[in-house]
């Protein structure tokens, strides 16, 4: 269980953060999503306590992070993967962090069969690609077989393989009752691997929601209709909350129908259908649709005051 | 990527990802607290398993003792044409320990990198993440490069001892390590070399930056003496002894010179200096964002 409470991060005159409040809840993977600079990794950071909020909290497990006695049992982060000593092997790497809360080296010896770096444990990091250096991250991440798991985009740089052997431990994990906070700025990624969505732009929240719930508000889903008889089947869809729109001649796009309403329709009316489907917007458009308005909610006050500025003064 | 998934196949894992189950959660992975002596058994792997902790340190001994060889097969080579004033001081022991002065460059540089180098690789973030109380790891690592440092600083004092000894015998103008003073020489070496480790960890935590922290021990301990020498004479003979390294290296000879303070007096101070750096290096990384 992560929370944050009203969580703010000012850099001098930059804000990363700003009020975010969130609940990260155990056995469902909690995707953590906004574009590149939305403050995902800043509020990650001061989740593990890190870096300092400016104001607000962050609790996981009921305590500030660096209140556990065992932090590594508590939660297991993986920030960046390449947060590890380039001249050291994965596997003093792991045993040096293992030894702080008393993991023993058996342990150490598991997590790295179980990200698959047996081969190369004992090689320096440094030589490490992208992918394995990630795999390395996730594995410190388990270390400590934590009640919740923290990772900053560990999708990046990994090869199809390894994007769905993630997203099947990340499920697996969540499975088991633990609380998976994933980073991405991917939707897509995040559609698949993630049950619960937490959406930031420009470090506040803009949405936190089901994925399921998000596919369906952010995205209007239209049906495309093809019949010979696409004028008698406008008149008798119309209505209050549909549109209907067409860009070649026997094809209708209709909205705020659902295809079941429009084939019950079709056939009251004898109308011949050649084609009836639900079409979905994709979920990156609806995504960063979602984000760009959080941009220009940031942008248009700005504007608007010099407009007021420049108002008043003339 | 053709049909566009929709949110309910979230339990699309299938069987590969049941298989991950049975091996993430194990039984080996017993809580337990974080304690200063745990840290300290981590930050020992930490030291151990980097190649760049051994090499630094066998340039140390090795030159030590190589220097030690070479000064005193000079002195010895060259006794019968020295003046009968230097002839009367000579300092049989610290001539032969005078290879601290290039060990102390390789062991500050060490104990820089010991902080720094978690620093430059993001280490750190790991470091910090496992022991957020953070000030055990300082503790822990000033333990271990600061023990490290004064066996391995002691036993190539010794060495470097009987090296420059055997050398200097020749002319039968060595000393023993039962000698008045010789010991402190010796040992005294030793403590210098680790003061200077030590404050290599320290200035390594507040700068956090490699070239930064060995610029900054390196400006202390050797710079400043130059930039004293620039001022009148009065200057250098009042502030002279009181900087770091003059201080220091009191321990390191035989006979006081004027103006050095007495051994153990310029040591203190010496630690004194350190120990202001390690203060402010915990105060800093307790505070500062990682």
């Amino acid at each position: 269980m992560i929370e944050a409470t009203a969580l703010t991060k000012r850099y001098g005159p930059k804000t990363a953060v700003e009020d975010l409040s969130f609940a990260v809840k155990p056995g469902v993977v909690t995707g953590f999503l906004g574009p590149n600079g939305a403050g995902k990794s800043t509020t990650m950071r001061m989740l593990l306590g890190l870096d300092t909020p400016t104001s607000g909290r962050a609790v996981v497990n009921g305590k500030s992070y660096a209140d556990h006695a065992a932090p590594l049992h508590e939660v297991g982060a993986m920030l960046e993967a390449r947060a590890i000593h380039t001249g050291r092997t994965a596997f003093n790497h792991l045993l040096a962090l293992a030894a702080t809360t008393g993991i023993p080296r058996s342990r150490v010896d598991e997590v790295i069969e179980l990200v698959g770096l047996a081969d190369v444990a004992k090689k320096r990091a440094g030589g490490f690609s992208l992918g394995m250096g990630q795999r390395l991250g996730i594995a410190s991440a388990l270390l400590g077989d934590p009640a919740t798991v923290i990772l900053d985009e560990p999708v990046n740089g990994l090869d199809p393989e390894g994007i769905l052997w993630i997203r099947n431990l990340l499920k697996s994990l969540a499975a088991e009752g633990r609380t998976v906070f994933v980073s991405s700025h991917l939707m897509s990624e995040m559609a698949l691997t993630a049950e619960h969505l937490i959406i930031v732009g420009r470090g506040r929240l803009i949405a936190d929601t089901s994925v399921e719930e998000f596919t369906r508000q952010a995205s209007t889903n239209t049906v495309r209709v093809r019949t010979p008889d696409a004028e008698r089947l406008r008149e008798q869809l119309v209505g209050p909350d549909v549109t209907i729109t067409s860009e070649e001649a026997g094809v209708l796009t209709v909205s705020g129908l659902s295809s079941e309403q429009i084939g019950r329709t079709a056939a009251e009316h004898q109308v011949v259908l050649f084609e009836l489907a639900t079409q979905q917007a994709s979920l990156e458009e609806a995504f960063m649709e979602l984000t760009r308005d959080a941009v220009e909610y940031q942008a248009i006050p700005a504007a608007t005051r010099s407009n007021v500025t420049e108002g008043t003064a003339a | 990527m053709s049909s566009r998934p929709s949110p309910a196949t979230t339990l699309d894992g299938g069987p590969a990802g049941r298989s991950a189950d049975s091996t993430v959660s194990a039984p080996t992975a017993r809580s337990g607290k974080v304690t200063q002596s745990r840290v300290l058994n981590s930050e020992w792997i930490k030291f151990r398993s980097l190649r760049s902790t051994y090499l630094t340190l066998l340039i140390a001994v090795a030159a030590m003792i190589g220097i030690a060889l070479l000064a005193c097969w000079a002195a010895a080579n060259r006794w019968n044409h020295l003046p009968m004033a230097e002839r009367a001081n000579f300092d049989a022991a610290g001539r032969s320990i005078d290879g601290y002065v290039f060990a102390q460059l390789a062991i500050g540089v060490l104990g820089v990198l010991v902080i720094t180098g978690e620093y430059s690789t993001g280490m750190i973030r790991a470091t910090l993440s496992a022991v957020p109380r953070r000030l055990p790891v300082l503790w822990a690592k000033m333990a271990v490069f600061g023990g490290v440092t004064l066996v391995l600083a002691s036993v190539a004092s010794l060495l470097s001892f009987f090296a420059g000894q055997s050398m200097l015998s020749s002319q039968h103008i060595q000393t023993t390590l039962s000698a008045s003073g010789v010991p402190r020489v010796v040992f005294g070496t030793a403590i210098y070399l680790t003061l200077v480790g030590l404050f290599g960890v320290a200035m390594g935590a507040v700068t956090r930056s490699t070239p930064g922290g060995i610029a900054s021990v390196f400006g202390m301990l050797f710079v400043l003496p130059l930039i004293l020498h620039a001022l009148p004479s009065s200057w250098v003979d009042n502030i002279g002894p009181y900087l770091p390294s003059n201080a220091g290296q009191a321990l390191t000879v035989l006979h006081t010179e004027p103006h050095q303070l007495a051994p153990w007096t310029g040591a203190g101070l010496f630690a004194g200096y350190v120990a202001v750096t390690v203060v402010i290096a915990a105060v800093l990384l307790k505070r500062r964002d990682a």
